[in-house]
Order: C-alpha cells, then structure tokens, then sequence
C-alpha cells in the first residue's frame, strides 16, 4: 500500500479551504439572483473564525455525546473526502473504500448530530433529529440505486474505478441510464444537503427547519466545527455527482500540469453544479413535508427506470 | 524444560472432539447443579452460571481449532450415549459449518453467562434463580446439540429439547398474563416449526433409507422434483418459523421480551440463528444443486422480512420488543447473502456463492454479537428503571456512562455504520448483490440491486430508529422519577457487556483475519476458498476477487479519523485560546423551566415515518378531551394512538377463527357415548382391513 502523499496533502486541504467558499458563492449568486446584496462570497470563512473565538455554552442537560458530535461530523465528511477522485482520477485513499463506505461515514456523522439534537431535551432538537432520520431513509434507496447504476456498468464500487471507467471511449452523458441517475441523484443532493424543496439552510421557523434545529444549542467552537463540516460534506456530494457523471479533466497521473488542469475543470463542474443549486432553489417554493417523500420516491423511481435501461440497452 | 514441552504436548493434542464433549457435560452439569442448589440461590446462581461461561469457553475453542484448522480437516465424530434402538444413536460431529456456528453460540454464550451472574441476583428472594439457572444450561446444552447433531433423530430430539426449554425460560415470569400468552404462542409456534421439520425429514428419509447426515448429503439427487420442492418448501416453512420470517415472525417480538433478559440475548442472538443453521444444512448439503426459484425466493422472503421488521421495530416504544423486531431485519439481511449464495449455485457460479455465503454468515455472526449486546445493555436499563417502555426513561447516559457506552457501540453496529462489524457484512452483501447482477442475462437480475436498494432503506431506517433507542433512552432529561434514580449495573454485567462491545470492534476493524475462518465452511458447502482473494495488503484490506471491484478497510478509515483530528483540535490551539465553555440552560423559548414534558417522545420520533408508510401501518389515533367552556382551554386530555399489525389482524385473525370453528364441527364427533366409540373403532378396523388388501 503506498501513499501518495503530496496528493492527500492536496486533497485535504482543498476540502478544508474550498468547502466554505462554495456555501459562501451559493448563497451569494441566491441572493443576486433574488435581487439583494448578499453575503460576501467569503463570509462563511469570517463566520468560522468567529465561532472559533467565541466562548461556548453547553447546555445543562447534555451529555458527553453533544461534545463528541462536532469532532464526528467534521472528521467523517474530511474523510469521506479523501476517499472521493477530486482532481485526480486516483482517489487518495481509495483503497480504504469506496462508495459504500463515503456513504456510510456520511451516514454515520448523520447519526451522530441527530443524537445530539435530542441531548439537550429541547423539543426542537427531537423534531430535527426525527426529520432527518426520516428523509434521510427515504433518499437513501434512491441514491443506492443511482449509484449501483454507475457501479454496475463500471463493474466495481470503487469511485476511481468508476471514474476510470467512465472516463473511457464509451462515456456519453445523454446515455439514458446515466442522464436518468443524474437526475435522481441531484435530487437526492438536494434532500442531502437541506436545500429548498425539501429543507430551507436560511430558516429558523420552529416549524419548518430541519438541519438548523439540531444545531439551535450549539455555538462557538463546536458550532463552527459542525457548520465546516456540513460544508465540507456539501462539497463532497457535489464533487461525487459532478465527477461520477462528467469525468472529465480528472488527472490520470499527478504532474503538477495535470493537477492544476484538473483543479480548473472541478472549479468549472462545481460551479455549473451550483449554478443548477441556486436555480432550483429560487425557481421552487419548500414542500410541505409529508410532501417530500414523493419527490423523493420519484427519484427512486427515475433511479430504477436508469437501471432498467441499464438492461435494455446493453 | 520438559515439564513445559509436556505441557505444550497437552495444549496441542487437545482436540476439538474432546474440548465439544467437555462443553456439553458442563452444560449438563451446570442445569442438574442449578437444581440441585436450588434452594440456596447464590450457590446455585454462581455454579450454574459459572459452569455455564467454563463450558462456553471450552465450546469457543473447539470451534476456533476445527474453523482455525483449515479446509478439509476431518470432522471428529462423538457418541454422546450408548444407542437405545439400533439405529436411534446419539451422535454429534463438528464439520465446518457446525463449528461456525458452535463459536456463534459459546461466544455468546460466555458473554451472557457472565452478564447472568450479576443480572440473576434481581431475581434474589421474588424468583427461583437456580431454576433460571438451571433452565438456561438446558437451553445452552440444547442449542448446541441441534447444532452439531449427526443424525435427523438427533437433530429433531435437541430441536424439541430446545424448544420446551426456551418455553419454560419465556415464562418464567408466569405471574403476569402478558407472559403466559406470550409462553403459549411460542409453543404453538415451535410445534408447527418442529411439524414441517418432521414431514420435511421423513421425506427426505424416504429417499436415502438411513438417518445419519453423512448419508444424506447431496440426497436430493436421488429424489424426483416434486418431493424436492416439497421437502424445500417444508424446511422454509419449518426453519422460516424459528428465524422469524416475514410473514411466520408473529410470536419472535412476542415472546422475546417477556423473558429475562439475558435469555431474551440468547434467543434473539442464537436461538434464532438455528433456522439459519437448518436452512443452510439443508440447501447447501442435503438437497443438491437448487433450482432458481429458491434462491429467488429466500432472496425475496429475506428483504421482506428486513424492511418490514424494521419498519415495525420504528414504531415500538417498549425497547426490547423494538430490538426483537429488530432481529427480523437481521435475519432478512442474513438470508438475502444465502439467498444470493443459492441463486450462484444455481447459474454456476461458485466463487460468487461462496461471497454470498460469507456475507450472510459473517452477518450471523455480527447479529449475535450486536444484538446480545443490546438485549443486555436493554436488561442493565431495565433493572435499573423496572420498566421497559422507552417513554419512562431518559437521562440514563449521566447515570449509567459505561452501559450507555456499550448500547451505543452495539447500536452503531446494527446501523451498519462504519467501522464497526455491522458495516463489514453489510458491505460483502452490498458486494454479493452488485456482483450478482452480471451473473445471468435474465430478467431476474434485476433482483440483485433492487434488494440492495432495499438493503440500503432499512440500513438507515434501522440507523434511524436506534437514533431513538438511544437517544429517548440515554438522553436529555429523566421522564419518569424512576429513571431519575436509575444506577449503574454490577461489575458482571457490564463485563459481559464489555466482551461482546470488544467484538464488534474487532469483528469491525480486523474483518480480514476473521474472514480465513470461513474457509473450511465455503469449501464444505460450495467448493472454493475465497480468504486469501478477500484479503489485501496483509489483511488489512478487505477487497473482493475481481480485480478491482472493490476495497474498504475500517481500520484504514479509523487510522484516518485518528490522522485528521489534529486538525479540529489545533484550531482550538490556534483561534480558541481565550474561549471559555461554560454551562447554561436550553432554549426552552425564553420561558422558564424545560421539563421533561417537553421533550420529544419515542411515539412523536417516529410519526413522520408512520405517516409516509400509513398504508402499510393504518395507524388510528383517538383524542378525548375534557374542557369547562371551551375546547381549546382543555383541563384534561386523553391521546391514544395505535397501529394495526397487518399480518396478525389480515392473515393469523382469520386463520385462528377458521381452526376454531373447525375443532368445533369436529367436537361433535365426541359425544360421550360409549356406543359411539365402540362404532369408530370397529370403522377403523375395517377400514385398515381393506387398506391392508
């Protein structure tokens, strides 16, 4: 087993330093777009710094498991990361898992805050926690079946076998299989990743947040630990959709030409990516959400008509 | 020098056979000796236990020899006691597939004998504890007879032997009514199971003329389709009641909590697991080479059973019948690997079947280790708080820290979350189906990702629901003055805790060593060893055969965590220097006073997932208020909500009133007259006449 060191260094901290700006461009252009100022584009960062010096209340009622939570969150997406092709085809520790494991390190950080949410025994907490366990469970059929899709025809669950297969003469997006996969697994993103047809990130309505009222009683340093690393699992799921579906411009071996072509053709497909983010949710008002599971059982269904014509076209 | 070499001699010559033969006569001690002493309930207590953790033991290492030993070592054979009748001889052997599951029963069978000798003293002075003690090494003795019986008359005596226990065990409380139903449909249940078994044997019998297994292996082929089906069906049905699964499940959430809970662990992480053990025996040994409709459909009853006993274990909030619903999703997960493993056999593919078996067997393996694990982390809570409804509990983290901890380990591992064990064979069965789908070019292949989309649905509703096992259970604030005042559990207790928390850790980060012990098996059952493919980078990879396929290390990904938390830690070096962390209240809305009232309840956790599968759950719900003037300022109000449970109310309601009014038609039949009966018997006779011409 031999590292590429340089490249894990990369990686990482490209998880670390990217991750805020895309929240920060996201809802920058959502703003403009609905004609406002804005954040500034790097305010996430300034908004971390700040957390990071505050000084922190616990509630009374938690446990140890409230303090445990932020450090789970952060590392499992860092690490969920690293298993993920971002700019070169190789994935820095693609040997230690592939698919199957980013999903269940990001499931397990998942778990993890929705404990935290019923610890300090406020009502808001357990709704947050019941919220998203359910939709959760409800996307998580769905973006199986669009992966197994992509894993099927690459014959392999490791992302940078994916990617290399993909990557081949045969790749073309407007193949049915992949086109209907996209689809769902966009929605699934957007379900992942709170956004608005299924969750509102600006919101702090008791009766309509999701995400944000898990967090309602952390802040400082935990708060700041927990919000970077829901940043960096944003980036992750958007990285996965974009280089899974479009594998272009991914390094096949790390020169630092190579590297520096590949960091422009990510910046180019997470942009485009964000773009697609911010248009859905300004052009989509939040579904009421008993309403959620059909969208979500529609991009079940979208995921399992791509693996139909999986079979009918090969 | 020579004492350590004679030593040494006698550590190596130990053989399996013997070190078998020595773990069932502790059992049998340890029931006789729970007897004995029974009126003296600590000496009885702590020989019966103790006789029971020296047995297990000695069982543990019986199968780690016979599995550690490698492929194709010979299966020593034992006989118990001299032969009665001729043929009806009492033989055990340990070949590779009843070793594996011999080291599932002693590993947890230690662990809670161990829990048991701490956990029976809440028995002290209201209960028999020597009758418990007693009963449980019958239980042991007998689970581990069917596992390694020889022969069907063998086989059938310790099934029956295992079944009557277990009903003692499961009333042993008989003073409530809840138990004694409960007791009552077990027996019933066991009685149908152990029905089909009979019929299922003789027909097989019938074909190979002598009881011994060793005869009947591959006895299939000598038998024509038809009598093949109907022995599978009959063992589906026969081992699908004892694994609990869907629609056969009924008595499993039933019966399983009203036991003690340390039997309640046996039951769900063992006893279960002896349809498991039948239906291999009999798929992959006796009846030959399957056609596809059975893979097919153990593969389909395997992912009903997953996602409906996790969707029925959402809306529990009695803790251990929402883990013995739980026991269902497993077995389901259990049969999709062997399901798949059968499909394999039948396309001729047997490296892949060979995955599939692995899968599920590693999952049979994980399922004792987590669910034991969580059936006495539930007891520990349970002795604590003296109830068992989840909505009466809460705080217990701050009160008992290192049980708390071991429920969270064990529920981390049934959410098959990495890195734990859970994870580990969920992803071999996540491998099992994926590869599955290239094997055949028809339609059915679309099977394989359906149940893994399937696979991953209950995998997060089970994380889902074990977010509120543990977070109404251990978190937040006290519901009830009971829980307020709940205590850490003995020294015992959480030792046998602590054993089966230590194995799901390293049954979750070393899954490569554990996989050599599976050699023997897939070479037993479909002729090839995999261990050496599955195994990367000196075992610390778990990687599948194809070149490629797919890799995942737990230790890898820990090792990584552990890497990466400098990082958090030196930002609060760097930026945090000057912050402070103190303690305040919760937001309770700027109002004084949370209570536990506020808190979110079990019953409200799980409502969005009643909602979106009502049609499956009809949950009803009735609100009664009481109020002076008007009804928004309510003095009292009264909230009921229940769900229906299809297959009681839609298929056993019907069946019961249908054998009822049956067995009533039939009464008729005994009038009383003596006239009448001398009639019967000389139809009888002349019937058996004219049968006999």
């Amino acid at each position: 087993m031999n590292l590429d060191f340089p490249i894990l260094f990369a990686q990482t901290a490209l998880l670390l330093l990217l991750a805020p700006l895309l929240s920060g461009l996201i809802k920058n252009w959502k703003a403009k777009l609905q004609n406002r100022r804005g954040p500034r584009v790097w305010q996430p960062y300034f908004d971390l710094l700040k957390f990071l010096r505050k000084d922190m209340v616990l509630s009374e009622h938690s446990s140890w498991i409230f303090s445990v939570t932020p450090y789970v969150l952060f590392l499992t997406a860092l690490a969920a990361g690293l298993l993920l092709p971002l700019v070169t085809a190789q994935a820095p520790l693609g040997l230690f898992g592939g698919v199957l494991a980013l999903v269940g390190l990001l499931a397990l950080g998942r778990f993890f805050l929705a404990l935290s949410g019923l610890d300090p025994a406020s009502a808001f907490g357990g709704m947050g926690s019941s919220r998203e366990m359910t939709i959760s469970a409800v996307a998580e059929p769905a973006m199986m079946l669009a992966i197994f899709t992509v894993a099927i025809a690459a014959g392999s669950t490791n992302l940078s076998q994916i990617v290399l297969a993909s990557q081949g003469p045969g790749w073309k997006f407007f193949d049915p299989s992949r086109a209907l996969a996209f689809t769902a697994m966009f929605i699934v993103l957007m379900a992942e990743t709170g956004r608005i047809p299924v969750d509102n990130p600006a919101t702090h309505l008791e009766l309509t947040m999701i995400h944000e009222a898990m967090l309602l009683e952390y802040s400082g340093r935990y708060l700041a630990l927990i919000e970077w690393g829901v940043a960096i699992k944003q980036l992750v799921l958007m990285a996965l959709l974009a280089n899974i579906f479009f594998p272009i411009g991914l390094a096949p071996e790390t020169t630092p030409a190579t590297f520096a072509l590949g960091l422009l053709f990510l910046a180019a497909k997470l942009l485009v990516l964000a773009g697609a983010v911010v248009l859905v949710e300004t052009s989509n008002a939040k579904l009421r959400l008993f309403r959620v599971p059909d969208l979500l059982s529609a991009a079940f269904i979208l995921a399992m008509l791509a693996l139909v014509s999986t079979f009918l076209f090969s | 020098m020579s004492d350590l070499e004679a030593w040494a001699h006698i550590v190596t010559s130990v053989q399996p056979a013997t070190l078998l033969g020595a773990s069932l006569c502790g059992y049998g001690l340890g029931a006789v000796g729970g007897l004995f002493f029974m009126l003296r309930e600590k000496l009885a207590t702590a020989f019966s236990f103790g006789a029971a953790t020296l047995s297990a033991l000695s069982g543990l290492l019986a199968g780690l020899l016979m599995l550690g030993g490698g492929a194709g070592s010979p299966a020593p054979q034992l006989e118990l006691l001299p032969a009665l009748i001729p043929s009806l001889r009492f033989t055990v052997r340990l070949d590779a597939l009843s070793a594996l599951f011999l080291l599932v029963v002693s590993l947890l069978g230690a662990a809670i004998s161990i829990y048991s000798l701490g956990y029976a003293k809440g028995f002290f002075g209201r209960k028999n504890a020597g009758l418990l003690g007693a009963f449980y090494n019958a239980l042991l003795l007998a689970t581990t007879l069917t596992f390694v019986a020889d022969n069907i008359w063998m086989f059938l005596f310790a099934w029956e032997l295992m079944a009557l226990t277990a009903y003692c065990l499961v009333s042993f409380e008989h003073e409530k009514p809840e138990t004694r139903q409960a007791g009552v449909l077990f027996f019933i249940m066991s009685h149908i199971d152990a029905g089909c078994l009979i019929l299922g044997f003789l027909l097989l019998f019938q074909a190979s003329g002598d009881y011994s297994f060793a005869s009947l292996h591959g006895v299939g082929a000598a038998m024509s389709p038809g009598k093949r089906d109907a022995a599978f069906v009959l063992f589906l049905l026969g081992f699908g009641i004892k694994c609990g699964v869907v629609p056969l499940h009924i008595w499993l959430p039933v019966a399983h909590p009203v036991a003690p809970s340390n039997v309640s662990a046996l039951m769900s992480g063992v006893l279960i697991k002896t349809g498991i053990y039948g239906l291999t025996r009999v798929c992959f040994d006796f009846l030959g080479a399957p056609p596809l409709w059975w893979g097919v459909t153990i593969l389909a009853a395997g992912t009903i059973s997953a996602v409906l006993g996790v969707l029925y274990a959402l809306m529990e909030h009695d803790l251990k019948r929402l883990l013995a619903y739980h026991s269902i999703e497993n077995i389901g997960i259990i049969l999709m690997g062997l399901g798949a493993a059968l499909i394999f056999l039948h396309t001729g593919h047997p490296l892949l079947a060979a995955l599939g078996l692995i899968a599920g067997m590693y999952h049979t393996i994980n399922h004792a280790c987590f669910k034991g694990l969580l059936f006495l982390g539930a007891g520990a809570v349970l002795h604590a708080t003296h109830t068992r409804n989840m909505e009466e509990m809460g705080g217990l983290a701050k009160r008992m820290p290192q049980t708390a901890c071991y429920f969270l380990l064990g529920a981390v591992a049934i959410s098959a979350l990495p890195p734990l064990n859970g994870f580990v064979s969920e992803w071999l069965t996540y491998q099992t189906l994926l590869q599955g789908f290239g094997t055949t070019d028809s339609l059915w292949r679309l099977a394989f990702p359906w149940s893994g989309a399937m696979l991953a649905l209950t995998g997060a509703l089970a994380a889902a629901c074990f977010v509120k096992a543990f977070g109404i259970t251990f978190l937040a604030q006290p519901r009830s003055p009971a829980a307020g005042a709940a205590h850490e559990a003995a020294p015992s207790m959480r030792a046998g805790m602590a054993v089966l928390a230590a194995a799901c850790v390293l049954l979750g980060l070393f899954p490569a060593l554990f996989i050599r012990l599976f050699d023997p098996l897939t070479q037993q059952l479909s002729g090839v060893q995999l261990s050496s493919q599955l195994s990367l980078n000196h075992g610390l990879v778990l990687g599948l055969p194809a070149e490629k396929a797919g890799s995942v290390s737990t230790l890898g990904l820990v090792l990584t965590g552990v890497c990466l938390l400098p990082i958090p830690l030196a930002l609060r070096l760097v930026f945090g220097r000057k912050a402070r962390t103190r303690r305040g209240p919760t937001w309770a809305c700027g109002q004084p006073g949370l209570t536990p009232q506020m808190e979110y309840t079990a019953t409200g956790f799980s409502k969005p997932i009643r909602m979106i599968f009502k049609a499956l759950f009809r949950p009803r719900r009735d609100v009664q208020r009481e109020y002076d003037f008007s009804p928004y300022f309510a003095t009292n109000i009264r909230f009921q909500s229940h769900i229906e449970e299809v297959f009681v109310e839609r298929l056993y309601r019907p069946l019961r009133i249908t054998i009822l009014r049956g067995s009533r038609r039939i009464r008729a039949l005994q009038a009383g007259s003596i006239h009448a009966y001398l009639l019967y018997i000389f139809v009888a006779l002349l019937l058996l006449l004219l049968f006999a011409l």
